[in-house]
């Protein structure tokens, strides 16, 4: 009795485990598991949730065509929540317990700051897709959003001009961390190459979450009697709702005072009466309303998208944006490097991205650098339409190169455009 | 503030030369002008239009600012910068400048005296000398004199900067600042004299401008807080879920809102939210009170971790019915935008209105604890629990009505909230720490405590944004915080006599 029960057991989990091999190899064979890295709550989610749905919008599409390589693409979402320690967890837990060939994710400089670490002792592949400072090269990442020469430098040059206003005093009004501080002071040692004077510029930070923008809005109409103002927005998240409602509540106008952001879009600006911020800008590399065969296209996909998926918002208004634009252009690049390297394996992926080129719905053709693991993008400064879309008034004539060592920072001109790893080993 | 640019030398010559032809047509070659590529041509386009004298010519302007504009029924889109806008409001205002309408002639001058170029002097001149109206004469000297502090006579410079000195225009004071640094010795005394004498009246505008931000941010501390007076600092109730009672109000608004969304009274549905917010929030903390609280009365610590738990519970809660994203609440249209108090001063009406909201609340609130039995039941009973038993007041269904207030306030506190802040699931983490802080500061127990510790913080709070920007300021209020409830444990107002020891 007792014997005939152990063999029972024994067989079972034999065929157990048979079973469990069995399909953990037809798994592999099948599928290749990819990481989404996107916060979902928290005060970054307002940015964020639309380009989880993107990167799965773009998996989907892959998928309907036979996947990548004979694999279906299987998207492992996670939800950082806006919390920076745990974008570093949930990395470490994507690439060695989900054993994600590459992760598409992070909005924040500081979520990226503190997921880099775990991607280069691991050696994972992160795409990331939002403009941001500059000052950093890893192997391990592809940056697929501007860097300050494909976005803010270009837009202050504009406010500059003549057509922009021919702005000379500089409100900086950023969220307090590294990306508005890093870019600010890049911004500020390219004003005084310009021979813009100490006393003209004013710097102001605000917290994450910062809802009350009383005295900042009083404090711009101030600085601005001082001569022709413009203010170069940082701020982050969901604190631009209450700062535009603000702006347009004590009534500052964008022919008086305009406001150039660099991390609002379509998307931020869903819920703020646009009606009094007419004319105030943005800079970007992508507009929704850009009138391009191939952005008709991607809009009208990610209608379709939306209302099949019922997302929230969208299902009803659907509306697209830069980073959305990025992450989109990002999977298309790694599924592209994947198959020219026949492989998934990062450093094999990694040499294969080096140059690959798609037609980016922007309407030009978007190239990964050969070195510098940037993309080359157009510029498009936009202002505010009373309907919350912009109106692309500057572009320029076709893809700009990413500085990411921005020259106005000391030290940069000695720093190599390729990553630092591998500029040893050349080196 | 000065707009650059060189629009106004062909508007106004248009305006002038052309008065005498007779209005033509608009043809499709000006509004195909009016499409060109570069926005110089577009601005001398902007010229030809108003030149023609044509009614239609505001028309077109006008449609040309929302960037299409009709012809022979074809739509023709034009690009429109906010250069190119500034100078079609200019020319609207310059076909205004002239009109019949006291009104119309009023906001003209308005628009042009935010900086109108030097061209438009010759029109400027002549609507100042037909102008009758005091207030409208007032305000075009002040446009003229803007072009005239350019101009070449020294004398007319002079009288200029006179003129601007007297004037309370934020633009005045830019005119002003590039004048003073002029190489002329009279001119820059001068205008070193005005631009005092503007500054001294920007600067009360700037005053009162960071005492109303203080109040609306004492309003706004003071609605969060209230609630928690009565649940704090009457009960003695440590309830960190208070912040998520004003959240359920602010999520209650947004339901309210989808209700009305397709009806013609839109505009109205915070009038509706208002009860419905106190309503589900009171219940919301009743029941919190039968199933949890009471059983912990006397227990502070038990209190403090239970109903911290309860407000992660909440919170999960409304993120799973809502998403994790914020949800959109529109003001209501009475609610945007504001009211110019002074010439550098705008109030915005989303702030007054919850400035007076605050004030109605705390007052029906009072009535309510002085004023009636159900009041008096509940002082009766957080002053002398064993008594206000013994004389037969039921104290059990009095705890459960002073907390369902409390918790109710709490609710109108996220109605108002949701009109200037974000409404997302963690809407009251944010305030939990100010509410707190407002009631131990005011003294717990206290009304009046509360009401003046609320406005102290709004006020000290904005006084030190103003001075040294949002971060360090919200880090001194809480350092400041701590240092007086160390030297002054009982807060600003201490309650005296037997009750202290209850």
């Amino acid at each position: 009795m007792k014997r005939r029960s152990v063999v029972k057991v024994l067989t079972l989990a034999a065929s157990i485990a048979a079973i469990g091999a069995s399909s953990s190899v037809l798994a592999q064979a099948k599928t290749v598991k990819v990481g989404i890295l996107h916060s979902l709550s928290g005060t970054m989610a307002i940015s964020e949730t639309v380009l989880k749905d993107t990167a799965l919008m773009a998996i989907e599409e892959i998928n309907a065509k036979g996947g990548v390589m004979g694999h279906k693409i299987e998207p492992v979402v996670v939800d950082p929540a806006s919390n920076w320690p745990l974008f570093a967890e949930k990395a470490r837990q994507l690439i060695t317990q989900d054993k994600v060939a590459v992760v598409f994710g992070c909005w924040t400089s500081v979520s990226r700051k503190s997921v880099l670490p775990v991607f280069e002792e691991l050696n994972g592949l992160l795409f990331y897709p939002v403009q941001y400072e500059g000052e950093e090269i890893s192997k391990n990442v592809f940056y697929t959003g501007a860097a300050p020469n494909q976005q803010a430098i270009p837009a202050v040059e504009y406010l500059m001009s003549k057509d922009g206003g021919g702005a000379k005093r500089w409100f900086l009004l950023g969220t307090d961390y590294v990306y508005p501080r890093t870019t600010n002071k890049i911004l500020r040692a390219f004003l005084k190459s310009k021979g813009v004077a100490e006393k003209d510029i004013e710097e102001v930070y605000t917290p994450f979450g910062h809802s009350d923008y009383q005295t900042i809005v009083a404090n711009i109409k101030k600085f601005s009697a001082g001569g022709k103002t413009a203010v170069v927005s940082t701020i982050n998240g969901d604190s631009n709702v209450p700062f535009y409602k603000e702006l347009g509540n004590q009534g500052l106008k964008a022919t008086d005072v305009p406001v150039v952001a660099f991390s609002v879009g379509e998307e931020e600006l869903r819920g703020v009466d646009t009606k009094p911020l007419v004319g105030h800008l943005a800079a970007w590399n992508y507009f929704m309303s850009l009138k391009t065969p191939e952005n008709a296209v991607f809009t009208k996909k990610w209608g379709d998208y939306a209302k099949a998926k019922s997302i929230a918002g969208h299902k009803d208004k659907p509306l697209t944006n830069d980073p959305m634009e990025a992450t989109y252009i990002g999977v298309y690049m790694w599924k592209q490097a994947v198959e020219k390297a026949k492989s998934f394996d990062v450093d094999k992926v990694r040499v294969a991205t080096y140059g690959q080129t798609f037609k980016a719905p922007s309407g030009i053709v978007s190239k990964m650098d050969e070195q510098n693991h940037h993309l080359h993008k157009a510029v498009f400064i936009g202002e505010v339409k009373a309907d919350g879309q912009f109106n692309v008034v500057w572009k320029t004539k076709g893809p700009v190169k990413a500085q990411p060592w921005s020259p106005f920072i000391p030290g940069n001109e000695k720093k190599k455009d390729i990553p630092a790893l591998m500029a040893d080993k050349k080196g | 503030m000065m707009r650059s640019g060189s629009k106004g030398a062909a508007l106004v010559a248009a305006l002038f030369l052309c008065a005498g032809f007779s209005a033509h047509a608009l043809d499709r070659a000006a509004v195909e002008k009016l499409a060109a590529e570069d926005n110089d041509e577009k601005i001398a386009a902007i010229g030809a239009l108003v030149a023609e004298a044509d009614p239609k010519a505001a028309d077109i302007l006008r449609q040309a600012a929302e960037g299409e504009v009709e012809v022979d029924g074809k739509k023709v889109e034009i690009v429109v910068n906010n250069r190119v806008r500034a100078a079609i409001a200019d020319a609207l205002a310059a076909l205004k400048l002239l009109s019949p309408e006291a009104a119309d002639r009023a906001a003209a001058a308005k628009v042009l005296a935010g900086g109108a170029d030097a061209a438009m002097k010759p029109l400027v001149e002549k609507a100042l000398a037909q102008e009758k109206d005091g207030e409208i004469r007032a305000a075009l000297e002040t446009v003229l004199a803007g072009m005239q502090i350019k101009g070449d006579s020294k004398e007319e410079r002079l009288a200029a900067i006179r003129t601007l000195g007297g004037s309370g225009n934020p633009n005045a004071k830019t005119l002003l600042l590039e004048a003073a640094a002029d190489p002329d010795a009279d001119i820059k005394r001068e205008a070193q004299i005005g631009l005092r004498a503007v500054e001294g009246r920007l600067a009360w505008g700037e005053r009162l401008g960071l005492a109303f931000a203080g109040v609306s941010l004492g309003s706004i501390l003071l609605l969060a807080a209230l609630g928690l007076a009565i649940t704090y600092g009457l009960m003695g109730v440590i309830n960190m879920a208070h912040g998520e009672l004003i959240m359920i109000g602010a999520y209650t608004t947004y339901v309210v809102q989808g209700l009305f969304r397709s009806t013609s009274f839109f505009d109205w549905y915070l009038l509706a939210a208002i009860p419905a917010a106190f309503c589900v929030s009171a219940l919301v903390g009743m029941g919190l009170e039968r199933s949890v609280i009471r059983w912990l009365y006397g227990r502070p610590l038990e209190t403090l971790l239970a109903t911290w738990g309860i407000s992660l519970v909440l919170i999960q809660l409304v993120r799973t019915l809502f998403g994790a994203q914020n949800v959109q609440v529109e003001n209501p249209a009475f609610m945007s935008g504001g009211v110019q108090a002074l010439a550098n001063l705008v109030l915005p009406w989303n702030r007054i209105y919850i400035i007076l909201f605050a004030a109605v609340v705390l007052v029906l609130m009072w009535l309510l604890l002085t004023r009636t039995r159900v009041g008096l039941h509940v002082r009766g009973v957080t002053q002398n629990r064993a008594m206000a038993s013994c004389v037969g007041v039921p104290t059990a269904r009095v705890d459960t009505w002073a907390f369902g207030l409390g918790s109710g306030i709490a609710g109108l506190a996220g109605c108002a909230l949701s009109q200037v802040g974000n409404v997302g699931p963690d809407l009251g983490q944010g305030y939990i720490v100010d509410s707190f802080m407002v009631v131990v500061f005011g003294g717990v127990g206290q009304l009046a405590g509360t009401v003046l510790a609320a406005l102290v913080l709004g006020f000290a709070n904005k006084l030190l944004e103003s001075w040294s920007g949002a971060v360090l300021a919200k880090i001194a209020v809480l350092v400041f915080i701590i240092v007086f409830i160390q030297r002054r444990p009982q807060g600003l107002f201490a309650l005296k006599g037997r009750a202290v020891e209850a």
